[in-house]
């Protein structure tokens, strides 16, 4: 069984790239076969997150146009043998992507026994989002604490319970996750950010992890290597919580309090 | 800065922005899926009654509501208190 998972935000910049990056090797990582797709038409940017950019040879809309076959487009990570990346086209049509051609590259896809095919969506609610959610499963909505994104999201919410294959068809529902990045506990506990609770009780949909805010972020992506590979860091260590969580296990979540700083540390500002 | 202002405390950011989206978002709702001449026809019906009572532009909501097989038109009109005494 394939599991057809969309990445999404609405809002731009949240961490929809560096979520799916993570997700799918963390995925990998456990042994899963793993597509990851990016949907940001005109422009790149899995590849470049992923270390991947100076191999892409083909892309998704040459495969949709038959310009090669998916095999020919499918990157194969240097790092984790089951993984497997689909580069955007750097097109500037706006029509290059067409649900059917998407259709095809997917039935493909599960027709080669992936498990989990992770559709890394362009910010927006343009027709590069559309496609990103139309046939999913599942779906990852990445959100910051912070009021723009919260919004953007609830409307990517109302999209998702209305316009993909699922909601049309009316026979199941796309399971629903959210996903805090930037999260800082320290501004959580002085009132200055809304908390997990508070955008959740918000949006009213599960926690499937909270990502803390942190340097390793962008050192992880100057990089090119998904910063769920970092052992030291505990992004990584969160995002992993959240594999866990989307592979069905009961992990509670980590980093959303300030860490207790001891006597010494207070009396001296460590 | 008295002494009082110290002990006055400003409510926290993370409230404000927490109230600030449970009405938008939960005004968002209530329009999604609504049919677009809403806006439109929410604003002619509120010029029609201004013409016989002063209401307050807010204290009109059209909303429509599927209720199995069917919808709902449903127009709320909030009139003003009659004023205590007579002026």
């Amino acid at each position: 069984m394939t599991e057809i998972i969309v990445v999404t935000s609405g809002k731009g910049g949240v961490g929809k790239t560096t979520t799916s990056a993570s997700l799918s090797s963390g995925l990998a990582r456990r042994g899963k076969k793993v597509a990851v797709i990016d949907f940001d038409i005109g422009l790149r940017n899995l590849d470049l997150v992923m270390g991947c950019e100076r191999r892409v040879v083909y892309d998704f809309v040459n495969v949709i146009n038959g310009d090669c076959t998916l095999k020919q487009a499918l990157i194969k990570d240097k790092r984790l043998e089951t993984l497997f990346v689909l580069a955007a086209s750097q097109t500037r049509d706006k029509d290059a992507l067409t649900a059917e051609g998407v259709r095809k590259v997917l039935d493909e896809l599960i027709a080669e026994g992936f498990d989990y095919i992770l559709c890394d969506s362009p910010a927006g609610i343009e027709k590069g989002a559309h496609l990103a959610m139309y046939y999913a499963d599942r779906a990852i909505v990445v959100v910051n604490p912070e009021v723009s994104s919260v919004r953007d999201s609830d409307r990517i919410l109302g999209l998702l319970s209305s316009k993909t294959q699922h909601a049309e068809k009316g026979e199941k529902k796309v399971q629903e996750h959210l996903l805090l990045t930037r999260y800082s506990p320290r501004r959580v506990a002085a009132g200055e950010m809304m908390s997990v609770d508070d955008v959740k009780e918000i949006l009213g949909i599960d926690v499937i992890g909270v990502i803390p805010e942190s340097p390793d972020v962008l050192s992880a992506s100057n990089a090119g290597t998904p910063v769920i590979l970092n052992e030291n860091s505990d992004v990584a260590h969160a995002y992993e919580d959240a594999v866990g969580r989307l592979l069905g296990e009961s992990i509670p979540l980590r980093f959303i309090e300030e860490p207790k700083k001891g006597f010494f540390a207070r009396m001296f500002g460590g | 800065m008295g002494l009082l202002a110290l002990f006055r405390r400003q409510p926290k950011s993370a409230n404000i922005a927490k109230e600030r989206l449970r009405i938008i978002v939960a005004q968002e709702r209530s329009a999604r899926g609504a049919p677009d001449y809403l806006p439109l026809l929410q604003r002619e019906l509120l010029e029609v009654i201004r013409k016989y009572v002063n209401v307050d532009p807010d204290a009109i909501v059209v909303t429509v509501e599927k209720e199995d097989g069917h919808e709902v038109l449903e127009l709320s009109v909030a009139l003003p208190e009659k004023k205590a005494a007579a002026t």
